[in-house]
C-alpha cells in the first residue's frame, strides 16, 4: 500500500551507496521482500519505474526481486512452518505462542553497475 | 568496455527511518517532551476523542497536536476551536502515513519548551502507518465499535505495535454484535502486552482513564 514510499527510500540507499563507490549508472536493483512484509511486488515495480527514470543514475534501471518465504515459529512445540498457510495459529498444536522468523524482509540485496 | 559489478548492500529500506525515529526519541527524552502516535481507521473518532482528552488534561499538562492528513484542515481547525491548545495540520502529499523525518518536520513547527505532550493523529489508515517508526515515545490505537470485533485478526501488525489499544463508541454497543471479551482476546493474542480501554468520546465514558494513562505516561518519560 505504501510502495511509492518504499521506493523513494529505495531511490536514497541506492544514491548513497553509488555515491559512495564513485558510480555513474545503475543497471539493476535487487531486492528481498518477504511475502508477509505488505509489499506488492508488482505495485513495487511500477511505482519503480516511474520514480526511477526521473533519476539519470536510474534510468532504465531494472528492478529485481527475490520473494523470501515466510516462516513462523512455536514456541510451545518448536516447530516451524509457513506463515501465509498457517497464519498466527500453529498447524501442529493450535498454539498462539507463534512468531515470524522470517519473511518480513523490505531489504536491498545488491545493485548490478 | 562495459563491465558489471555488482554492490552488496542487504540493508533494510526501513534502516534509516529507524534510525532517525530513534534520534528523534533520544532528543524528546532530553527535552521532556512526550510524543503519542496516535492511529487509526478513518472514522473512529480520533479527534472527537482528543478534543475530550485535551480538555480534561490541558489544566494540568501542556499539550499540543499535530494532525497528518492527506489534504484539508479541518481537523486541525477543530481541535484548535474545541480545545484552545496549540495544533497544527501536516499534509502528506498523498502518502498514506507518516515516517520520522516527516514528524520531525512537523515537530519543527512547534514550541518543544512550552510542551509536555504532543498527540500526532496519524493519517486514518490500518495498514502503513504501522510499518513506520515515527519517533514516537509510545502508539495508541482506537478501534471504533461498528468496525467489528474482529478487526485485530484482519489487521494484526497495527496490534502488535500498540501499547495502548482504545475501544471507542462504546455508546452503540446495543446496536452491534460486538463481544468486547472477544475482542479483548483477539487483541491479548497479537499483543499480550497492549492495555485496553474502553470509552465512548460522545458519552465521555472511559476517557478519564485514557487521560489518566497519558498523564502517568507523560510523568514516566519525564522522569531521568
Amino acid at each position: 500500500m505504501h510502495e511509492l514510499g518504499v521506493v523513494f527510500y529505495i531511490i536514497r540507499d541506492v544514491k548513497e551507496v553509488a555515491e559512495q563507490n564513485q558510480v555513474e549508472h545503475v543497471s539493476s536493483v535487487v531486492m528481498d521482500i518477504g511475502e508477509v512484509s505488505t509489499v506488492v511486488p508488482h505495485l513495487l515495480t511500477d511505482c519503480w519505474r516511474w520514480a526511477a527514470d526521473k533519476e539519470p543514475l536510474l534510468k532504465d534501471c531494472e528492478l529485481k526481486i527475490n520473494t523470501i518465504e515466510a516462516v513462523s515459529y512455536c514456541g510451545d512445540c518448536q516447530q516451524e512452518y509457513e506463515t501465509v498457510k498457517f497464519g498466527k495459529d500453529c498447524p501442529f498444536c493450535n498454539s498462539h505462542n507463534t512468531w515470524l522468523q522470517r519473511g518480513n524482509e523490505v531489504e536491498i540485496n545488491s545493485i548490478v553497475v | 568496455m562495459d563491465e558489471v559489478r555488482i554492490i552488496e548492500i542487504k540493508k533494510s529500506v526501513f534502516a534509516d527511518n529507524e534510525k532517525d525515529a530513534d534520534a528523534l526519541r533520544h532528543e524528546l527524552k532530553g527535552r521532556g517532551v512526550f510524543l503519542l502516535n496516535l492511529m487509526s481507521a478513518p472514522g473512529s473518532g480520533k479527534t472527537t476523542t482528543l478534543i475530550q482528552t485535551i480538555n480534561r488534561l490541558k489544566d494540568k499538562i501542556r499539550v499540543a497536536v499535530m494532525e497528518a492528513d492527506i489534504d484539508g484542515d479541518v481537523d486541525a481547525i477543530k481541535i484548535k476551536e474545541a480545545t484552545g491548545v496549540p495544533s497544527i495540520q501536516l499534509h502528506t502529499g498523498g502518502m498514506c502515513h507518516l515516517d520520522a523525518e516527516m514528524t520531525r518536520q512537523g515537530l519543527d513547527n512547534i514550541e518543544l519548551r512550552d510542551v509536555d505532550l504532543v498527540i500526532l493523529e496519524n493519517v486514518g489508515n490500518l495498514v502503513c502507518p504501522a510499518e513506520f517508526d515515527t519517533g514516537s515515545c509510545a502508539n495508541a490505537m482506537i478501534l471504533s465499535v461498528p468496525e467489528g470485533d474482529d478487526k485485530p485478526l484482519k489487521y494484526p501488525l497495527m496490534f502488535s505495535v500498540c501499547d495502548l489499544v482504545l475501544i471507542n463508541k462504546t455508546d452503540v454497543m446495543p446496536y452491534f454484535d460486538f463481544d468486547m471479551e472477544r475482542c479483548r482476546e483477539y487483541i491479548r493474542q497479537r499483543n499480550p502486552k497492549a492495555q485496553v480501554i474502553p470509552i465512548s468520546a460522545k458519552t465521555g465514558e472511559g476517557v478519564e482513564a485514557f487521560a489518566d494513562w497519558l498523564l502517568n505516561e507523560v510523568a514516566v518519560w519525564k522522569t531521568p
